[in-house]
């Protein structure tokens, strides 16, 4: 009843305003906007949220979209372009006057402005934002919304919206100061709320009380108990949050190596300018990005899509081109090969910094593959789970074309014996040239990926290269079974050795830990058998 | 007219402007565009010391660009002492070793009478010795862990404690979200060894318990940031308000700032406050998951001043690109450069020794107000701004220091070092002297 009789009340006054015209009184719920001072914007925030004066809402929302401007002689206007609307009263200005500026935003701002929005947002016809401001509400627990809370649960029908705002309300009762806030009784009910919410809000919040002095005892015992209930939860969905980043790592490492894998597998050749094909995809993603946002905006989320095959069809050409030029006069000779793709990685590194520059260059994320899902008490972020897909479907893909075309079928051959392919017909140098263009397709591949995840720069190539070697090395050259299998345990290791020990400490334990593996068993983890593979 | 907000777009077109400016290299002295007499006689060399290849290209191409510019500028102007300036450009290649032989170079074959370079302080370690060793000038532009004072180096960019340490006060401030907990999170090499562990030392004076520090190290350019964000994560559900200080170099902040909007950390919950990223950096990203994010410069790019306003319309015209940013280390060069023709100017001779001692007490105003004054220990005074990442990837001003502050450059938060001063006037001439003791330690430099 309280806020309908403030809301009455400032309706009347707009109206008295609006009748005589007179200029807007100075200390209203709005003046705290126009003083430029942080305190005073975040006081006039929460004083507006619970004013219940009918322009709230536009003017939060127009101060969160940095609409909302302020002249230096007093007055309040909402600007959309050239057109500026009196944000007391709601009313078209036609002329605005002189050096109106924007009110500035800082963190409490936001934070304020947030909390006064769901305050307001609990009034919603929509349960669905009714939750959402309960959810929010229940991040901040402030103290001042508890009559709010109160509120909003008396007159809630809908027992899901219902629920979180019990929570909502059990999360800032508990953030108040012991003394006034609620019953011992009370407290432990709101402990025990929270207990079975879990996840690390509410671990935050309860650990806070656990070690309040105010507190009294029973209400402290049955927090420290909750947060340690909690945490042994935390423990278990750790192990498989961390298990999720080992397979996420792993996934990328393994689009790196694939590549890799095929044209050592096929040609023994040690590619050091593999990482730099990747960079190029990269590349290619960004244009086809700023192809499809010149031509057809429309399309723009799904560019990363048209970037697939085009940064294949790419790279593929660049290492039928690399290989035709440059590798097939080198066969025979590894260390030659070593050298001179190493060359070709510093030419298009700084090929592509001449033409692009040495900055950053932004690739979009469309909206689909940002932010992540809840499972349970771990986080699955988008990006990442799309990465993991897109490299087991590039593994799929690459296993049937081995195993299901004439050209997997020849290059199979190659791999396992060179010469005797060539007596029985094969053409060993147009299968060396296709391998080679299919493991610079990969690299390419690999480059969209990537993309999404890191920034795009010439020195991308460069953090992947050691790594996917690595995973090749390991896996047992050329096998694509083995780097899979290479790859996954390489990222496990990694994402496991990393909370405890340090990512530092984490990097050098793997190295060894990979040194004394090839020690015992030279060549890898699945060596690739064959009549003529020991030549 | 309103003044509407910042709406540059990050967007990376047009690279190729950088191209063609790369060849002006060594060109500076255009005869066609001189409007004050052209100057004549034999030429003062100036010294350009930046990677234009390698992992360091990122970052210090845009300096050398600069530098190039204000050379420019300054033979319209009429050159130095009537005589013209000419750039010679050289790239270490962002190899260390490298930057000392292209040093040497500078000093004992081209002659140079001043040179600006280095980015990473490993690169200025490792030219230390050749500057001291050939008494040449170094002017070194970007913030940096101090603990070091040389006679032949001018610190232009920002000590710890015109940094870190306000940068710090401002997250235990009311306005900064009054962090109560901290995670030191940076990459493993000298500056963030050396600034956190300034930073524990200040943070534990300011009764900051030891369990509510976390530090952490990554490796460079790690690109997996996935554990160390959820460790962060968990580290902030403690019951108490936690920030986060980066010192994340380079190519790593891209991956780390992804892996937080990803994680769903919003600034508003755990701040992260960065100590380098500038505005080059958050071009290659979205930044509207950012928005809120801190940095700590001594310059942005979006403060209006008619000085400021000037410098970006003249880089913008002369890189051809009205897209490229300005950043802090650029300004550094900015006012270094500026004071170094003072100084020239002052001494009326191009002489080491003369310039060096006419360095100290030279003033020249910043891009954005207040008067940069060179300190008696190689360092400037500086005005210390907080920035708030916005939607646009520009820099709001929400906070600065309310005076200007001097550099300091030992730190008084290391027990070794917190009875040194440096000052290289006379009689003392020393740059690690101990102010309890009343000696000089010598020809060490940190």
């Amino acid at each position: 009843m309280d806020n309908f009789k403030r809301f009455c009340l400032g309706v009347a006054c707009c109206l008295a305003l609006a009748l005589t015209g007179m200029p807007p009184a100075r200390a209203d719920d709005f003046s705290g906007l126009e003083s430029g001072d942080f305190d005073q914007v975040c006081a006039s925030i929460t004083g507006l949220a619970g004013s219940g004066n009918p322009q709230a809402v536009t003017v939060l929302e127009a101060l969160e979209q940095h609409a909302l401007f302020f002249a230096p002689a007093g007055g309040l206007f909402i600007v959309h372009g050239q057109t500026y609307t009196d944000a007391r009263t709601g009313q078209a200005v036609a002329t605005p006057p002189d050096g109106v500026k924007p009110i500035k935003l800082n963190n409490r701002v936001r934070k304020a402005l947030a909390s006064a929005q769901a305050e307001l947002a609990l009034a919603s016809s929509q349960a669905q934002e009714r939750q959402k401001a309960a959810d929010l509400l229940y991040v901040r627990h402030d103290p001042a919304f508890l009559p709010a809370l109160d509120h909003a649960l008396a007159s809630e029908k809908n027992t899901q919206v219902h629920l979180h705002l019990l929570r909502a309300r059990a999360a800032t009762l508990l953030a108040q100061p012991a003394e006034g806030a609620g019953s011992v009784d009370a407290r432990i009910g709101a402990v025990k709320a929270l207990e079975s919410v879990g996840g690390l809000e509410a671990r935050g919040l309860l650990a806070a009380v656990a070690a309040a002095d105010v507190e009294a005892p029973g209400v402290r015992k049955a927090a420290a108990d909750a947060v340690a209930h909690i945490d042994w939860h935390l423990r278990v969905w750790n192990v498989l949050q961390n298990a999720f980043y080992g397979l996420s790592y792993g996934s990328v490492l393994l689009l790196a190596a694939t590549g890799l894998a095929i044209t050592f597998g096929v040609m023994g050749v040690i590619n050091m300018a593999h990482g730099e094909l990747m960079m190029i995809g990269a590349y290619v993603t960004w244009m086809v990005q700023q192809a499809i946002r010149g031509t057809v905006p429309a399309l723009e989320p799904v560019s990363i899509l048209v970037a697939i095959p085009v940064a294949f069809g790419v790279c593929g050409a660049l290492g039928v081109l690399i290989e035709r030029g440059l590798i097939r006069f080198l066969y025979g000779r590894p260390l030659e090969t070593l050298l001179a793709t190493w060359g070709l990685s510093l030419v298009l590194q700084q090929a592509v910094r001449s033409i692009f520059g040495p900055t950053n260059i932004a690739v979009q994320t469309p909206s689909w593959l940002s932010g992540s899902v809840s499972v349970g008490g771990m986080d699955i972020t988008l990006n990442r789970l799309a990465i993991l897909v897109f490299a087991f479907a590039v593994l799929g893909g690459l296993m049937l074309v081995l195993r299901r075309t004439a050209l997997g079928l020849e290059m199979r051959a190659v791999t396992q014996n060179r010469r005797m392919a060539a007596l029985m017909g094969i053409r060993t140098p147009r299968v060396d040239a296709l391998a080679f263009g299919l493991g610079a397709g990969l690299a390419g591949l690999a480059g969209v990926a990537v993309s999404q995840i890191d920034n795009v720069s010439p020195n991308l190539g460069q953090s992947y290269i050691i790594d996917s070697f690595m995973g090749v090395v390991f896996g047992g050259g050329g096998n694509l079974w083995g780097t899979l299998a290479a790859a996954m345990a390489l990222g496990m290791g990694g994402k496991v050795l990393e909370p405890t020990v340090g990512a530092v400490s984490a990097k050098i334990a793997i190295l060894v830990l990979v040194i004394l593996y090839i020690q015992r068993h030279p060549r890898g983890m699945f060596p690739v058998r064959g009549r003529g593979v020991e030549s | 007219m309103p003044v509407t907000p910042f709406n540059l777009s990050r967007r990376a077109f047009g690279r190729l402007a950088l191209a063609s400016s790369a060849a002006v290299v060594g060109a500076a002295y255009r005869p066609g565009v001189a409007l004050a007499a052209a100057p004549k006689g034999e030429p003062i060399k100036v010294g350009i010391l930046h990677s234009l290849s390698g992992t360091m290209a990122i970052s210090e191409t845009t300096l050398k660009d600069v530098m190039l510019m204000l050379i420019e500028e300054q033979n319209r102007k009429g050159g130095l002492l009537g005589r013209p300036l000419q750039a010679v450009v050289v790239d270490p290649a962002s190899n260390w070793p490298l930057f000392a032989e292209k040093a040497r170079q500078l000093l004992s074959v081209d002659k140079a009478s001043a040179v600006f370079g280095c980015w990473t302080s490993v690169s200025r370690k490792s030219v230390l010795p050749v500057f001291e060793e050939l008494n040449g000038i170094l002017f070194y532009p970007v913030q940096y862990e101090g603990q070091e004072c040389s006679r032949n180096i001018f610190y232009t960019g920002a000590a710890p404690n015109q940094q870190a340490i306000p940068a710090v006060d401002y997250l235990l401030s009311e306005d900064g979200g009054g962090a109560k907990r901290f995670a030191l999170v940076g990459t493993d090499y000298v500056y963030p060894r050396t600034t956190n562990q300034i930073l524990v030392n200040y943070l534990k004076s300011k009764g900051i318990k030891e369990e509510d520090i976390l530090v952490n190290y990554t490796p460079f350019g790690q690109s997996d940031w996935q554990t160390i964000v959820s460790q962060i994560k968990a580290f902030g559900s403690a019951g108490k308000k936690t920030a986060v200080v980066s010192t994340i170099n380079g190519d790593a902040n891209v991956p780390f700032y992804k892996e937080l909007g990803n994680q769903g950390i919003s600034a508003t919950d755990i701040p992260v406050m960065a100590f380098s990223v500038g505005e080059e950096e958050l071009a290659g990203m979205d930044t509207k998951p950012l928005v809120g994010q801190l940095a700590a410069w001594n310059y942005f790019e979006s403060i209006d001043t008619p000085a400021n306003q000037n410098f970006i319309k003249q880089w913008h015209a002369y890189t051809k690109n009205p897209k490229r940013t300005t950043n802090d280390p650029m300004e550094a060069h900015y006012i270094g450069f500026n004071m170094w023709v003072q100084a020239v100017t002052k001494a009326g001779t191009t002489d080491h020794d003369k310039v060096i001692d006419a360095m100290i007490g030279v003033r020249q105003p910043n891009l954005t107000g207040g008067i940069a004054e060179m300190l008696p220990d190689h360092h400037l005074t500086k005005p210390v701004y907080i920035g708030e990442i916005q939607d646009d990837g520009q820099f709001s001003v929400v906070w600065k220091t309310p005076q200007l502050v001097p550099g300091q450059a030992w730190s008084p938060w290391v027990p070794e070092t917190k009875d040194l001063v440096g000052d290289w006037r006379k009689p003392i001439a020393c740059g690690n002297y101990n102010t309890v003791s009343k000696s000089c330690l010598g020809a060490r430099h940190g």
